[in-house]
């Protein structure tokens, strides 16, 4: 390699923060890297909070995305509960809270997104928590006691996540979503009515169309006031309404923003040696000629691999479909694309089975997937969703051909 | 606390103590093992953490099960021998146990 060593500075020791740091390494990146975090622990997978680790499957440590010995091994220089504070891209310094001060040669910007809150009467009364971190999660799994009641707002993946954990666990569930049907953000209305039918048979109670006014309680939250006055009672209240990017840092430096710090392709800012990466970049989706914030697994690996090769003059590893899992009850829904704008719905296979899929098309091509209990379709449909493929909408809703089949004639030139 | 002997694509190994329970997968991951990637940490949801099995431990290890095998089915360089490291669960009869682990993840 022909760079002489310099030093590059991560903001952000979540998934995206922390690939980045491997990646560099692995890419053989020989300066000094140090990788911030504002949270306690080692860089950790957030995927299993609202899943198996809120069900208390697993130990905290089985969620490290590597062993601590990983960092000084590697020469990655881990600052965890440590914030930045402010970023000077003439100086190329960091400023963390408490006063030291970090110089870099490339600067990644890894924040990530924070919980967004609701501006209701009561919203700041003790027992209405949200998920997005291990100390979060501590805190809402303490109050999840049989006969417990909780009230969840918002009917996205985290808040049906959650839900599907806390009615095992044997807590009376009331799920509060402002839109007509659950999931509406991220999925189709076929895939909303199974999952609501889904919770409804487990005993989880789901409002569409709430409009929340207002939380009850003294000193404690006791319930959720709805327009017209009906009062949901609540032991506790998990808030699942979506995130808001943390880019004040890069606003603050002079860096464009939008809906997130605004990236290209190679997941740099404005500033030719400063990156953003993962939830909080505003970022080209090259499958869909606009550009968006995905909050996901994938986007976070795929942010950190780009950056670090962009920095070292690699190669950059091909644009992956965006994909997504969710595990409720006993379904794994494995979701490629994005399904925004889709004038199509094909739907593969019985939802009364409880393994089914929705294609979902725009002038013909394959744009989005969900799959559930079916890896096949989501498989296939991943790669239909990369090469944007076209594909006869017969064909799909028929399930005597196989995927293989039906990928087989769609991909072949 | 059984051994496992990870083979990488050029034949080099490496043997690290597993702990029975954990998953084959993340006994990799806790030491570094190159060649797994486990992008999805462990949800069968992604087929980046595919192994070839030894064959003397085939049998030991089991046969995938249906999501599993639906994954596998997809994934490149499949072999009769191949599995999802994150779906194998480590116990005690399974000390000594090899797999190699194929050149790309993807």
């Amino acid at each position: 390699m022909s760079q002489t060593p310099g030093r590059i500075v991560i903001i952000g020791a979540g998934q995206a923060g922390a690939q980045a740091a491997y990646s560099l390494r692995q890419g053989g990146y020989r300066g000094a890297v140090t990788l911030l975090g504002d949270e306690p622990q080692p860089p950790y997978q957030r995927p299993p909070l609202s899943k198996g680790y809120l069900k208390g499957e697993l130990e905290t440590e089985r969620l490290f995305l590597k062993p601590l010995s990983y960092y000084p091994e590697h020469e990655i220089e881990l600052l965890t509960g440590r914030a930045a504070a402010e970023i000077d891209p003439a100086a190329r310094t960091v400023s963390l809270q408490g006063g030291l001060r970090l110089a870099w040669d490339q600067l990644i910007i890894a924040t990530g997104a924070r919980p967004r809150r609701l501006a209701v009467p009561g919203a700041s009364l003790p027992g209405i928590l949200e998920l997005r971190t291990l100390a979060d999660v501590d805190r809402l799994r303490a109050s999840l006691f049989p006969g417990a009641r909780l009230v969840i707002v918002g009917a996205g993946y985290i808040g049906l996540e959650a839900a599907a954990v806390a009615s095992q666990l044997g807590v009376k569930v009331s799920v509060l979503e402002a839109m007509p049907q659950v999931l509406s953000r991220v999925a189709g209305p076929e895939i909303a009515a199974f999952y609501a039918d889904v919770h409804r048979a487990a005993g989880v109670e789901i409002h569409t169309g709430a409009r929340l006014e207002a939380f009850e309680g003294e000193g404690q939250v006791a319930g959720a006031r709805l327009e017209g006055g009906e009062v949901i009672p609540a032991d506790i209240v998990l808030l699942g309404v979506g995130v808001l990017p943390n880019m004040e840092l890069a606003e603050a430096a002079g860096l464009a923003c939008g809906n997130g710090v605004r990236v290209d392709s190679q997941m740099r800012t404005s500033h030719p040696d400063v990156y953003a990466i993962g939830d909080v970049a505003w970022r080209p989706l090259v499958h869909y000629g606009r550009e968006g914030r995905l909050e996901s697994v994938h986007n976070a690996i795929e942010g950190g691999k780009l950056a670090s090769a962009s920095i070292l003059g690699q190669t950059p590893p091909a644009p992956e479909a965006p994909w997504f899992w969710s595990d409720q009850f006993d379904l794994k829904l494995q979701t490629a694309g994005l399904w925004t704008g889709a004038d199509m719905r094909i739907v593969r296979g019985e939802p009364a089975t409880r393994r089914f899929s929705v294609f979902y098309l725009k002038d013909s091509k394959v744009i989005a997937v969900d799959a559930v209990n079916a890896p096949p379709d989501y498989l296939v449909g991943k790669k239909l969703v990369a090469a944007q493929a076209a594909v006869a909408p017969g064909d799909l809703a028929d399930t005597s051909l196989s995927m293989k089949d039906i990928g087989a004639r769609a991909l072949t030139p | 606390m059984p051994k496992i002997t990870y083979i990488d694509a050029s034949g080099a190994e490496r043997t690290v103590e597993g702990k029975t329970g954990m998953t084959v997968m993340e006994t990799a991951i806790k030491h570094t093992i190159p060649g797994i990637d486990a992008d999805c940490g462990g949800a069968c949801a992604c087929a980046t953490c595919h192994v070839y099995v030894d064959a003397a431990f085939l049998d030991k290890v089991g046969k995938p099960s249906a999501m599993e095998q639906s994954m596998l089915d997809f994934a490149e360089n499949v072999k009769g021998n191949s599995r999802l490291s994150c779906q194998i669960k480590i116990r005690d009869d399974l000390e000594g146990l090899r797999v190699t682990t194929p050149e790309s993840q993807h």
